[in-house]
């Protein structure tokens, strides 16, 4: 619809040749800004309407007591700071406020090691180095639920085949219950989530090793700095700028997970993989307490606007460095 | 690099390779074992048996379709909005283009919850839970910002002068579009396209929060009802999930170029 009416103007207007040059460069000019308006208006109303409303909404429902009855009669009453105050007094919000740090920082420092070791293993160039990493991409690829899925099965206590090729092993005779005991089941958990962000950390950081220059090493070898010192005196501080990127975007998209952790364990057992993401879920869609599911919800907003405002500040300062 | 390191590296490369995709080659192996024999599955399926896929098919179909229906929506939607707002910011308003292009990355770092929780509220008042539409629209939160990421840093890159030429000859700015930019930008379109159905195609929250009845359900629901439960059989399971893996496999496959592409351009440009 939008479309139509910028081509309608457009092509009224065609140029008609008696009018002086400068009128014409100015209603020309307004014509783009109108056509760029109406290019860009089914962009802003959605996004309007599926990003900034919702907050707006997630922020007023965290002072209503919003809940089924509000879906028959309508009525949400106001109860000022009640959801925080019940969200702080209780045990499972710290549980998950502590549970989501853990999950982040040991995902991201899995994923980030091993993804950052292999994007330099893959730099040498050997036969096959294309497709190989070309096919690691694929868990990152495949829904989270699929993962969950498949991982979840791999873990069973009883037949899962990680169990089975430890007891192969002779390293355990009993099965481990990887996803049924609370001391074990964050770990798995994190486990799953590194596994899938290999892929995605060795992508970036091998494209970001590709822009630093071979006669850097070849410069440094001949001064004996080869290996880890090369790693450390020219990857390292080169790839600078793509590793503050990797860590800030991997914080604000691990505190978001929440299929893995729905399918493997549903954030148990007794709250142990609760984090803040599936403690609004649940308590929006299983116990349908709306305003506490909000309130908490409000929470990771604000870690992620936290996060969002670094990831600003650091690509402001490369760009401003380039 | 001598031929025999090189020749150590790739093997140590394919060992990489096959631990990292062992768990979906589990899945595969478990998809093919006969009725009931998933917890003593073999190491390899010697002999395997079609039942799971059978099952799958069986319960599954209809989810599949749905998830097919909901992802080439989400597909045309995000073209639809997000090809040309690329255009004009990369176009009209280069100068602005920093403040515009802020906005669309903080909006991928809005966490999914937050988005259903509200989604759940007007669309129960709107009709559109369970609904293809109403799913439509809110998988393409996921799509919709990354393609006018990679749509603008690709649309930035044309050529000006042609794009000039053509509306001093009077085009229209949607002329220009439709007949320089977009067919100019066929990769960037295809990449973003792709991105868009995988994304839908995978999505899980916005299924589960809101759909309430069987009659709108897409795949990745399906296999989450299956988890819900003690599972005894698992070859329906990761039958299914195999099923929902091939759009991920197809596009690895056929569509590798620009796999990698959208997966570096989105987090680096």
């Amino acid at each position: 619809m939008t479309l139509q009416a910028a081509q309608g103007g457009a092509v009224s207007a065609a140029p008609p040749s008696r009018i002086p040059d400068r009128r014409r460069v100015l209603t020309m000019r307004r014509r783009t800004w109108i056509a760029s308006a109406l290019f860009l208006l089914p962009a802003v109303a959605y996004i309007v309407l599926f990003f900034g409303a919702p907050i707006v909404k997630n922020l007023t429902m965290g002072f209503q007591d919003y809940t089924t009855a509000t879906f028959y009669n309508g009525e949400a009453p106001w109860v000022g700071f009640q959801n925080y105050v019940d969200m702080f007094e209780s045990p499972v919000f710290s549980i998950a406020l502590s549970n989501t740090f853990v999950f982040t920082i040991a995902s991201i420092a899995g994923q980030f090691v091993i993804g950052l070791a292999f994007a330099v293993f893959f730099r040498r160039r050997f036969p096959l180095a294309g497709p190989i990493r070309a096919l690691m991409l694929l868990p990152w690829l495949l829904p989270l639920i699929v993962t969950g899925a498949i991982w979840k099965w791999l873990l069973d206590k009883d037949s899962g085949a990680i169990n089975r090729i430890l007891e192969a092993l002779h390293l355990t005779s009993t099965g481990i219950p990887w996803l049924d005991s609370p001391s074990l089941a964050l770990l798995s958990v994190i486990l799953v989530n590194i596994w899938i962000g290999i892929p995605f950390n060795l992508t970036i950081f091998y494209s970001g090793l590709q822009s630093i220059p071979d006669e850097l090493y070849e410069a440094a070898s001949l001064d004996g700095a080869t290996g880890w010192k090369a790693f450390r005196h020219i990857t390292w501080p080169m790839l600078r700028p793509v590793t503050n990127v990797v860590l800030v975007l991997g914080v604000v998209y691990t505190l978001k997970v929440l299929d893995i952790i729905l399918g493997l364990t549903n954030g148990g057992p007794a709250n142990a993989t609760q984090t803040l993401a599936t403690l609004s879920y649940n308590l929006s869609f299983t116990q349908f307490e709306f305003g506490q599911g909000a309130a908490v919800s409000n929470v990771l907003i604000l870690i992620s606007l936290l996060f969002a405002a670094v990831y600003l500040r650091l690509s402001r300062r490369s760009e401003a460095a380039e | 690099m001598s031929a025999r390191r090189r020749g150590i590296s790739t093997a140590l490369a394919i060992l990489i390779l096959i631990v990292l995709l062992f768990p979906v080659y589990w899945m595969v192996n478990t998809s093919l074992q006969p009725n009931g024999a998933t917890v003593t599955a073999q190491w390899f399926p010697f002999d395997p048996s079609f039942h799971g896929y059978e099952v799958a098919l069986a319960e599954q179909a209809g989810n599949i379709l749905t998830s097919v229906l909901v992802a080439s929506g989400s597909v045309v939607l995000t073209l639809f909005v997000a090809a040309p707002a690329a255009y004009a910011i990369a176009q009209a308003l280069p100068r602005r283009s920093g403040p515009l292009m802020l906005v669309v990355l903080v909006t991928q770092m809005i966490p999914g919850i937050v988005v259903a929780n509200a989604l759940y509220v007007w669309y129960s008042d709107l009709g559109l839970l369970n609904t293809i539409p109403g799913l439509i629209l809110a998988d393409s939160t996921a799509g919709i910002p990354f393609a006018i990421i990679i749509l603008q840093a690709f649309m930035a890159g044309l050529p000006v002068g042609v794009l000039e030429a053509a509306r001093m000859d009077g085009a229209g700015q949607l002329r220009v579009f439709l007949s320089i930019a977009v067919p100019m930008s066929r990769n960037a379109l295809i990449t973003s396209g792709l991105f868009a159905f995988l994304f839908s195609w995978s999505d899980f929250l916005f299924a589960l929060t809101l759909t309430t009845s069987p009659d709108v359900r897409p795949v990745t629901l399906g296999i989450y009802s299956y988890l819900g439960a003690y599972v005894n059989d698992w070859s329906p399971v990761m039958a299914t999930s195999v099923l929902a893996s091939l759009p991920a496999v197809v596009l690895l496959l056929v569509a590798q170029k620009y796999i990698a592409a959208g997966t570096t351009a989105g987090a680096v440009k």
